[in-house]
């Protein structure tokens, strides 16, 4: 023991020596355009030298074969919303009428089905090179939110909107991205379009037959505050009803798809929509149909408050909580001057001199947090579950933000007394070993056969993070410190936390490292 | 017979289940009489107007066709208050306190500030600077700030994970978990773990003070919620029902933390779900099983504080009001005007306070919503005046630019 403890406290010093070698840049271009370094990525990236590194992660490449082996076993992550609609839509219909027993088979089958969608959301942050990407996946959901606790179609569909609406389009452009995520099942549902008229619409089938529907202005308000023109982008209420009346018929068929019918799910039905001419933003909308909502969505994309809005919301995610405003205006005028392309955008703004300041720092979010020290660590985990109970319990659980807004990115919003004691003891399981590893628990790929074992793994594993020894005999191996230093050098760790993790008894040194100030920020 | 067990034949007794609690009361802290105040905030926009129902009018009914509340005495209708409005059938566990005049509402109740983005009027309603958006701290955060230090660990408490804006600021609160979790140890807990820990964040930074506040608070919460003669079962007068979940069991820790901690003097909660723009209901459906929630949750924490109601001022808002006519969709739209509720001692209950400006097509604010006549800070501040004892000056740190007006609330609170 007092061996270890020297040698890690000589291994300390030589790496905070090699530290200092280092600019740091690398290991800061990890943590702002990944989510932190694996073991190894440090290096890799100095060879590289950033702005290649960068331009690379521009590009996204397949992903390894391991982790599309992972990806595949994870079965209902590779059907589209309308095929998930046509596996499990028809119980859906049924439901009403179902016993408790066969309402509960049908909820865990729901319930499997956003699980595998958060595993894959998991494994693809903790395992694709492609970082950059992964990253944008997460920054436009979250601008887009939907959420997996409105209702079962609701739950049902969170994943196919990442895979159909968000993921194809990051580095896509804006429009592209809007349009998707406009006509998508998961925001029509979550946001009430699907279900607002012109005023008087009677369907003419279903469950609503004949009962007089009308407007809902859900959606057509939050399109402009959140997702394009800002609040203060100059829009009055009567363009919020106006906008509504001219999305009125951009709906999807839960029924049509559930019997297979429909490819993507959306459909503009020509009967609901409001036909009168409307005046939005300062303009005349003749009656076109569908063509109005889609040159509504038009002026919205390239409205040079929706080009601030974004500029202003991608610098606070990766530059600073206050964002620079020079540096908001540059990439703002990238946005205009390439009509929205993600891609120059972001491009522009990582290659910033501001991008890599040492001097800004941001607080890591519960997610980024524990992305980052699970990455560092390089556990290979067996079953995500206690990582998302822990993401659940940090107040930033995966699909799970009710509101349009999605989650904050600030240190306001995140550093609270309850947030770094939460921290600090999901380290020390994590440094302890203590998370179900795939050495320590065998794999249990197929989950519902499997689930009771699953679930009292994570119970567990949760009871082990939450309490107890380093020593009992279902605990893994704790991590060495010494390979944690190297995988993370260019971090700045300050002499009082080289002396407290040196002072410490060797199982809790990792643990110190992933807990300490140094590691909360990015 | 086990302590359980005991307990459980108390509360068959009666009254006698609240026993432990005003028991531990009172050896902790002798007689309290310091005020305090718990504020649960209601995030979406909840519908006032099927809460608290101004059945008297007929454009209520010809405006919500689907979706009114039923005139009382009729089947699924409001209970009457005063011959005016009606409470939504789904409160009748808050009917006691009105009653016993500890409950009242303040309606057509609001922000001067016309925004109708969820996100912008909860960031006023917390800074208690409407419009204005670069105010740095929350209004219960100046509001500590002002009030005297009464000593122990835990001043105010926000419930959840999150500090919400509301309580940031430069004083002290502490966030407490929510659920079972708030009584559980942790790895910190384990001297070994701890001490290391400790050293970690000796440092004198915002992330070392933060650390600091959160391993004192959680050892305050783990020792009160964990003690001998309180637990979470024990303050449940069950009578074999099942222990309190979500919002209710919140409750029912937070009334525990209240007394075991004389010196609490502030207490946040949140719950969301209000945004009803589809199908919310009349007096079943959405809306509904979200306020039996909120209303047992309310109970548990009324009953649980026993005597010491009478120093607490529970206040219920939202950040801004539903349109006056149903959608499309049988849900409402975001509107204005809205209700604010009361609940404790010190008040003039069992009234419906406020200028009511009516429904009637010329009263609505910009032609769909409810008005307001009365500014919430207009509400808060007397609240802190009264109850709170803020002097004029303490209570401008607080609100500034709170209008001096308080036509039609001018005694919420017996003064």
């Amino acid at each position: 023991m007092r061996t270890a403890t020297i040698v890690s406290a000589v291994l300390l010093l030589c790496c905070s020596v090699v530290a200092t070698a280092d600019d740091g840049s690398a290991f800061r271009l990890l943590n702002r355009l990944a989510y932190g370094p694996r073991p190894g990525d440090v290096a890799r990236v100095q060879q590289f030298g950033t702005e290649r590194y960068i331009e690379q992660q521009l590009q996204p490449v397949a992903e390894p074969v391991v982790l599309q082996q992972q990806l595949a076993a994870l079965k209902t992550t590779t059907l589209s919303a309308a095929e998930l609609f046509a596996t499990y839509g028809p119980q859906l219909r049924k439901l009403a009428k179902a016993d408790d027993a066969a309402k509960a088979e049908y909820r865990d089958s729901i319930r499997e089905v956003v699980e595998q969608a958060e595993d894959a959301r998991m494994l693809r942050a903790l395992y694709s090179p492609n970082q950059l990407q992964e990253v944008m996946v997460d920054f436009w959901f979250n601008h887009f939110n939907v959420y997996d606790g409105k209702g079962l179609q609701g739950r049902l569909l969170v994943g196919p909107y990442e895979r159909e609406a968000i993921r194809p389009y990051v580095f896509g452009k804006f429009r592209d991205l809007l349009g998707a995520t406009a006509k998508h099942p998961a925001m029509l549902f979550y946001l009430d379009n699907w279900r607002s008229t012109a005023e008087g619409f009677k369907p003419a089938a279903g469950p609503n037959k004949d009962k007089p529907a009308g407007l809902n202005e859900n959606y057509a308000r939050e399109v402009m505050e959140l997702h394009t023109l800002g609040v203060d982008g100059g829009y009055s209420q009567t363009d919020v009803t106006e906008l509504a009346r001219i999305l009125t018929g951009w709906t999807y068929d839960p029924r049509a798809m559930a019997r297979g019918g429909g490819d993507s799910g959306f459909v503009f039905v020509a009967r609901r929509h409001d036909h009168g001419p409307k005046k939005f933003l300062g303009t005349t909308f003749d009656d076109s149909g569908q063509a109005e909502g889609e040159w509504a969505l038009d002026l919205l994309a390239h409205s040079p408050a929706t080009a601030q809005h974004i500029a202003y919301q991608l610098v606070q995610y990766f530059v600073a909580d206050v964002p620079p405003p020079a540096l908001v205006q540059r990439v703002a005028a990238r946005f205009r001057s390439s009509d929205g392309d993600l891609r120059e955008t972001l491009r522009a703004l990582l290659l910033s001199p501001e991008f890599l300041d040492p001097n800004s720092k941001k607080f890591k979010t519960p997610y980024q947090y524990l992305l980052s020290a699970l990455r560092a660590s390089a556990v290979e985990l067996s079953n995500l579950r206690p990582v998302l109970v822990a993401l659940r319990s940090m107040g930033q659980p995966i699909y799970g933000c009710p509101t349009p807004d999605g989650w904050m990115n600030t240190q306001d919003a995140w550093l609270n007394p309850a947030a770094l004691t939460q921290r600090v003891n999901f380290a020390t399981a994590l440094g302890a070993g203590r998370l179900p590893t795939l050495a320590t628990v065998l794999a249990k790929l197929d989950l519902k056969a499997n689930a009771e074992a699953v679930e009292n793994d994570t119970r567990a594993a949760m009871n082990a993070v939450e309490r107890e020894p380093q020593n009992s005999p279902t605990a893994g191996h704790f991590l060495a410190v010494s390979d944690l230093q190297i995988t993370l050098r260019g971090l700045v760790l300050s002499d009082a936390t080289q002396a407290t993790i040196a002072q410490s008894p060797p199982p809790l040194q990792a643990a110190l490292l992933l807990g300490s100030p140094e590691f909360m920020y990015r | 017979m086990d302590r359980r067990q005991l307990l459980k034949s108390l509360a068959l007794g009666g009254t006698a289940g609240l026993l432990p609690l005003s028991r531990g009361w009172a050896i902790e802290s002798g007689r309290s009489a310091a005020p305090r105040l718990i504020v649960v905030m209601l995030r979406g926009a909840i519908d006032g107007l099927n809460v608290v129902v101004p059945y008297r009018e007929s454009n209520y009914y010809q405006l919500r066709g689907s979706i009114a509340i039923p005139k009382p005495g009729t089947d699924g209708g409001a209970f009457d208050l005063d011959g005016r409005f009606g409470l939504h059938p789904a409160l009748s566990s808050l009917m006691p306190l009105w009653q016993s005049q500890q409950l009242a509402f303040v309606h057509a109740a609001g922000s001067p500030d016309p925004t109708r983005s969820h996100f912008d009027a909860q960031d006023y309603l917390e800074s208690g600077t409407p419009g204005v958006k670069n105010t740095a701290d929350g209004w219960m955060n100046r509001l500590l700030g002002a009030l005297p230090t009464r000593g122990g660990a835990l001043r105010a408490v926000s419930l959840g994970p999150v500090l919400p804006r509301i309580v940031s600021g430069t004083n002290t609160v502490a966030s407490v978990p929510l659920g079972r979790s708030a009584a559980r140890k942790t790895a910190l807990d384990r001297p070994g773990v701890g001490a290391a820990f400790d050293r970690l964040y000796a440092e004198n930074s915002a992330l070392g003070a933060a650390y600091r506040e959160g391993r004192d608070a959680h050892q305050q919460v783990l020792a009160d919620l964990n003690s001998a003669d309180i637990s979470p079962e024990a303050n449940v007068a069950d009578n074999g029902a099942p222990p309190p979940r979500g919002f209710a069991l919140d409750a029912a820790q937070l009334a525990t933390l209240i007394l075991r901690n004389p010196g609490l003097q502030l207490a946040f909660m949140q719950i969301g779900g209000w945004d009803t723009h589809v199908n919310q209901g009349g007096s079943q459906g959405q809306l509904a099983n979200r306020l039996t929630a909120l209303g047992n949750g309310l109970q548990t924490l009324t009953t649980q504080l026993g005597p010491e109601l009478a120093n607490t001022m529970i206040v219920v808002l939202s950040e801004f009001g539903r349109t006056a006519k149903q959608n499309g969709n049988g849900g409402t739209d975001h509107g204005h005007g809205n209700v604010i509720w009361l609940l404790g001692g010190g008040l003039h209950g069992g009234k419906v306070h406020g200028d009511w400006p009516g429904l009637d097509d010329s009263a609505l604010h910009e032609q769909r919503d409810l008005a307001v006549t009365s500014d919430y800070r207009s509400v808060l501040a007397q609240v802190s005046e009264r109850h709170l004892r803020l002097n004029d000056r303490q209570l401008a740190t607080v609100f500034p630019q709170a209008p001096a007006s308080t036509t039609g609330i001018s005694t919420l609170l017996r003064s």
